[in-house]
């Protein structure tokens, strides 16, 4: 065994040595692989965190969200679906819900507007000016902390809470105040409140929580509409059931259960799809061309160091086992490179390289990190793309020459 | 030092380095629990249904609540022309047939 080991060490001596000798050629390949990697365990990392984060972020949405639909255009919905929906067997509550967006041309962004639950949001409490406190709690969770970063702020008409995006983008915070032009060209001022927390920016960096009786002021809508309903079902497995019933009794309402949601997010950054596609095929196409390279043989020089080692006495095995230790330690030193900056890349730099893209147009974009979500199943994935094709796809060749005459593989010199 | 010990010292600080990240991305997941429980309390609370990934539109700000026909919705030929929707695919519900 000692005598194996020290043979692999003086063969990868040997073939350092061998690779030294092709610097320029061997370091732009070492960084072309590390590239490629990179980009592959950078999407993968990204995506996958991503996907697992809106999952268990997204597991209390809704379980069914009704809208109705005219003419193919989500509408806001008429406060009398609530009671049929109601109905329902199987139904344990229907809540309304008042949402929409505005549009800032000083900034340029869009901003989702919401009614909390039970703020006035239904046609009976709209009028109400209760106020309504929205730093709530939950049996299990410690009630001592806010949920949103309030200190006890408490929303009232004429005020706002407004998410951290909002207020990083436009430099404002508690007691500054926002201008907004109502439906009928009127300019409104609300008093900001409070910001929610900036860890919670992943699902509120554009959300501003406003009042029920409020939000209809802004946008003139009728006490008899609402924007959509959220349904609660008593048996969780009978929601599909549900959803097809209101779909029977009401043809314009359009039921979007919380399996469609959790699956939208599932498939989002998909492999499949537009950039993911691009991204895997320019790395793919890449590595097809390194394989190519290597398997449609080898260079007269490289065929000439092959028959000289031939001639001073190496053994086919010896010269196979050289460029196995080749492939590996080139693949290997991308492999742990590429991977060791990708891990930097997506989770302590934010995705600095995918920002741009991701951002596209928005000029309000949460700032968001992202939970570390890999595993080794990854990480052996990502190996088995990267460093065994590569590996296998140079012994082939070698195998090819390690096999010729020392005196015809010496004399060979075209390619 | 030989070549070949040096080949050997970086596999194996490679192999320790990914074992510390793999150890940095568990004890993350642990640490991140209770922000990922305010941010699905949020949810839970406020009966949101998306992530605020991309606020450029309204479908993709909420891509679960998005119009069918989204990708027509500006114009009859305007197919998806923001840089986010390269990033997306259109719901699963609209390749299934009833």
């Amino acid at each position: 065994m000692r005598h194996w080991i020290e043979k692999q060490r003086y063969i990868i001596d040997f073939t350092i040595s061998s690779l030294l000798r092709r610097k320029v050629k061997n370091f732009g390949l070492l960084a072309l692989y590390t590239l490629i990697v990179f980009i592959l365990a950078s999407t993968m990392f990204f995506t996958y965190s991503i996907k697992k984060e809106a999952s268990l972020i997204l597991k209390d949405a809704p379980e069914i969200v009704v809208q109705k639909i005219v003419a193919g255009r989500h509408d806001l919905l008429p406060v009398s679906y609530l009671d049929t929906i109601k109905n329902i067997r199987g139904v344990a509550a229907v809540e309304s819900r008042l949402w929409g967006y505005y549009y800032d041309s000083l900034v340029g962004a869009n901003y989702t507007l919401l009614v909390p639950p039970a703020n006035g949001n239904s046609a009976d409490n709209a009028q109400s000016p209760a106020k309504t406190t929205v730093v709530e709690g939950e049996p299990g969770i410690d009630k001592s902390k806010p949920l949103f970063e309030l200190n006890g702020a408490v929303l009232e008409p004429g005020t706002l809470i407004i998410g951290n995006g909002i207020a990083r983008l436009r430099d404002i915070g508690k007691g500054d105040y926002m201008p907004f032009l109502t439906f009928d060209g009127n300019v409104v001022n609300f008093r900001i409140a409070g910001t929610l927390s900036s860890q919670s920016e992943l699902v509120s960096a554009d959300l501003m929580l406003i009042t029920g009786e409020d939000f209809r002021k802004l946008f003139g809508i009728d006490n008899s509409y609402v924007t959509d309903l959220t349904v609660v079902v008593n048996n969780p497995s009978e929601i599909a059931t549900v959803a097809s019933k209101i779909k029977k009794r009401l043809p314009q309402a359009r039921p979007i259960i919380r399996d469609e949601i959790l699956r939208t997010y599932d498939s989002i950054f998909n492999w499949r799809g537009g950039m993911m596609i691009v991204i895997f095929s320019a790395a793919v196409l890449a590595f097809v061309i390194f394989a190519w390279d290597k398997a449609s043989g080898l260079s007269a020089g490289e065929r000439r160091e092959i028959g000289i080692l031939k001639a001073v006495g190496w053994e086919t095995s010896d010269v196979i086992q050289m460029k196995f230790w080749e492939g590996a330690m080139i693949s290997l030193t991308a492999f742990f490179t590429g991977v060791i900056l990708a891990y930097v890349h997506v989770f302590f730099t934010g995705s600095l390289v995918f920002e741009p893209a991701l951002k596209g147009w928005s000029s309000l974009y949460p700032n968001f990190e992202l939970t570390p979500f890999v595993n080794l199943e990854q990480l052996t994935t990502l190996f088995f793309l990267t460093v065994v094709p590569y590996t296998v796809a140079t012994i082939v060749p070698i195998w090819r020459a390690a096999t010729i005459d020392p005196d015809s593989a010496m004399r060979f010199t075209g390619d | 030092m030989r070549n070949s010990s040096l080949f050997l010292i970086y596999t194996s600080s490679g192999v320790v380095l990914l074992s510390l990240l793999l150890a940095h991305a568990s004890l993350s997941e642990t640490a991140q629990q209770e922000n990922l429980k305010e941010k699905a309390m949020l949810v839970k609370t406020l009966k949101l249904t998306d992530l605020c990934l991309f606020t450029e539109a309204r479908y993709t700000r909420h891509l679960s609540q998005a119009d069918l026909n989204t990708a027509f919705q500006d114009h009859p030929l305007s197919l998806e022309h923001f840089p986010s929707g390269s990033f997306t695919q259109p719901p699963e519900r609209m390749s299934e047939r009833p």
